[in-house]
């Protein structure tokens, strides 16, 4: 069944690994969902999130042609494994005045934090799974949302493995 | 102890020495001038001048289909470079391993839009297994251990083209040379094995197959794996379809062969593929050219695939066994671990579909068929030539008419389907194994794409003998426009050809014309007797000859067309 997995590819900091690994997507057909990419524990490896809307033996062709990449250390499906998995959002919303208690008790609900307030804008701060943030952001709809941003989903196995 | 430092071309051509490249096909220009200056003085490795870097792309593509090394192409920076990328796709596509040198801007030009900057290694990223650009003080620092990389990851494994791009400051100037240690390198790898566990489930399927068919692709020829599956056939009494990558790889003229399935196949080959409880799959990885639809593809097999690529088991289609190792091995294991079987009523089955289905052709008295040319050149050479192919009509002619009994000795552009490929890389062909008949089985629509090739040929003073089959249209579309869209020959007509004997005459080599099917010996014995320049044989065959067997794309084998001929039997 096709739903949203993520990919985990663990890659030598080199030029030009992001486009390897992204043109490999766009080539053979597959989604990019969402990217996020950062260093890690190693300064020679960079970490790339990758969440992809697959069925499972497409994510397993996925997986194996992002492992066929020079620059490609290891590829991590996360399907089945525990995991943590945190995504930041920025929303910013235009509130009158006397909205505002109202969407600060919204924020506490989701423990997000207005991070901005200034002249009729309010930009809220929120992190969790990918699920609460669709969530609240449904719930800004109800508000006129000026702009948004998402870094994209980040994830790690539970447990003491690495 | 102080680091030894060289030039970069200096260090580019010892790199050459140790992987024993002793001729590459390049075309300079001003960002590889350096390394063409360095190339003046050396003793061990000349360079090949093709007239266009697409030659010099396919030329080290034949070079390396025929000679099984690495073969090595070079370009200079922007167009040079960019007139490689077809070449390059070539090969990606046939899992051939090349290593393509080009030049570049200066490094701190590159990103400028300088004078010949194109962005080589971002072209090429989805059409080779790796590139390189030498650019960063890290990059330079490893040169030479990332050339030598570059030319073990072009062999290992599922072989591929490989880029270097390499600035002219880094050609001209200081770079540390490093003693070679090719275990130390990033990404070596031992050969991978197959599991023990899986090779006993294979045998197992295989001595309870009823109706086992053994399908063989390029992977075969890579492995070097020809006697092995020799070996595995013979004892298990399994019938063996190749595809065009795997031609000679099993003899064609072996009573077990049941010759090419497929689009354009041998209808028997593809009847045993849809009748077959258990197919073998090693080395080739179910092209569309292969399998029609899906859907409808060996309905009641099995599969057991081996494949050095892990990707490819279960890409296309699911495999019951999946072994991801080196089909040498694989095969051997298989074949120590399987217990010897025959043929049963199985063999009664194929042997009448090939009696039903033969190949076959208009032979009458006033045509001078294409299939004939073919089928006479065979005959006269014995099969002991070296065959390069176009593509569209006279590769699969070629293909049908021209059996093989070793690989090595077949060069195709079967991926990505090149017109153009098999003039230059018959070059590469001669040049890697001098002493062998090479021929291009050639079309006119696809000789024209590199018949500046001819002058390397006259230069380089090659016999290789181009036969045009010509039927002054581009054969293959005008087939499709014949029987999908009822004739309407749309752009396919050819009128306006050179004449190729006078062509061939202009550039120093030499020109025969054949217009007479009585002829046709005669003119081959004539092309074969020359020995120290190009031949090129103008066949003049009839017009709208199709190829027959014919399943249209995205069909299945229940759908084939056969030869009308066979039909008004």
């Amino acid at each position: 069944m096709e739903t949203q997995r993520t990919l985990s590819v663990l890659v030598k900091n080199r030029p030009r690994v992001l486009a390897r690994v992204a043109g490999l997507f766009a080539r053979r057909g597959f989604n990019i969902d969402s990217l996020a990419v950062s260093t890690t524990e190693d300064e020679a490896i960079s970490r790339m999130t990758i969440a992809t809307t697959a069925d499972p033996p497409t994510l397993k062709q996925i997986a194996k042609q992002v492992q066929k990449l020079h620059d490609v250390v290891r590829v991590i499906d996360h399907t089945e494994q525990k995991v943590v998995e945190r995504e930041l959002c920025l929303v910013k919303v235009r509130v009158e005045r006397t909205q505002r208690p109202e969407l600060i008790s919204l924020c506490d609900v989701f423990r997000g934090d207005i991070v901005d307030i200034g002249n009729g804008g309010v930009i809220v701060q929120i992190i969790g799974d990918s699920d609460k943030i669709d969530a609240f952001v449904d719930l800004m709809g109800e508000y006129e949302i000026v702009e948004m941003v998402r870094s994209g989903k980040i994830v790690l196995d539970r447990g003491a493995q690495g | 102890m102080s680091q030894e430092m060289i030039p970069g071309a200096q260090a580019l051509l010892r790199v050459f020495e140790e992987e024993n490249v002793d001729v590459f096909f390049g075309y300079p220009g001003g960002s590889v001038i350096p390394i063409y200056d360095a190339l003046y003085d050396a003793e061990n490795v000349r360079g090949v001048l093709p007239r266009h870097e697409q030659g010099a792309a396919h030329a080290a593509d034949g070079y390396a289909r025929v000679t099984g090394r690495v073969g090595v192409c070079m370009a200079t920076s922007g167009p040079g470079a960019c007139n490689l990328v077809t070449g390059l796709a070539t090969a990606y596509m046939d899992s051939i391993p090349i290593v393509a040198i080009t030049g570049q801007v200066k490094t701190n030009l590159v990103g400028t839009d300088s004078f010949q900057e194109a962005d080589v290694t971002g072209i090429t990223i989805p059409i080779t297994k790796h590139n390189y650009l030498i650019k960063d003080p890290h990059e330079i620092e490893r040169f030479p251990d990332i050339l030598r990389e570059a030319f073990y990851l072009a062999r290992s494994g599922r072989p591929g083209p490989v880029l270097v791009d390499i600035p002219f400051d880094v050609s001209a100037g200081p770079v540390p040379w490093v003693e070679r240690n090719i275990e130390a390198l990033d990404g070596f790898e031992e050969l991978a094995v197959p599991d023990d566990a899986d090779i006993d489930r294979a045998a197992d399927m295989i001595e309870a197959a009823q109706r086992p068919v053994l399908l063989i692709g390029g992977g075969v020829v890579h492995a070097g794996a020809s006697d092995e599956i020799r070996a595995l056939a013979e004892k298990c009494s399994l019938c063996v379809v190749h595809t065009l990558m795997a031609k000679g790889c099993f003899p064609e003229t072996h009573p077990q062969s049941m010759g090419m399935p497929g689009m354009h196949g041998m209808a028997y080959g593809s009847y045993a593929i849809q009748h077959a409880d258990l197919l073998i799959v090693i080395g080739a990885r179910f092209d569309d050219r292969i399998t029609g639809d899906l859907s409808r593809f060996a309905p009641d097999a099995k599969v057991i695939h081996i494949d050095i690529d892990a990707a490819e088991i279960d890409k296309v289609r699911e495999a019951q066994v999946g072994i991801a190792a080196d089909a040498r091995i694989a095969t051997r294991e298989l074949t120590q671990a399987v217990s010897a079987r025959d043929a049963g009523e199985w063999e009664a089955h194929l042997q009448q579909f090939k009696a039903d289905h033969p190949l076959c052709f208009a032979d009458e008295d006033e045509l001078m068929a294409p299939q004939l040319v073919v089928s006479k050149l065979y005959e006269i050479t014995e099969g002991r030539a070296i065959v390069t192919t176009e593509v569209g009509q006279n590769q699969m002619w070629a293909a049908h008419y021209y059996p093989l009994l070793e690989p090595r000795r077949w060069c195709t552009s079967g991926g990505l389907g090149t017109m153009g490929y098999g003039h230059p890389a018959a070059i590469g062909a001669q040049v890697g194994r001098p002493g062998e008949l090479v021929v291009d089985i050639a079309g006119d629509g696809s000789i024209q794409m590199c018949i500046q090739e001819l002058a390397t040929g006259v230069i380089e003073k090659l016999p290789i003998k181009i036969i045009i089959l010509n039927n002054s249209y581009l054969g293959m579309v005008r087939q499709w426009q014949d029987v999908f869209y009822s004739k309407r020959y749309s752009g396919v007509d050819l009128t306006g050809n050179p004449d190729f004997v006078r062509l061939a005459e202009a550039y120093g080599a030499v020109g025969l014309r054949c217009a007479e099917r009585e002829q046709v010996v005669a003119t081959l014995e004539q092309a074969l007797a020359v020995d120290d320049r190009p031949v090129v044989v103008d066949f003049a065959v009839s017009k709208e000859e199709n190829v027959f067997p014919f399943i249209p794309a995205g069909k299945s084998y229940e759908d084939i067309m056969h030869c009308p001929l066979r039909q008004t039997q």
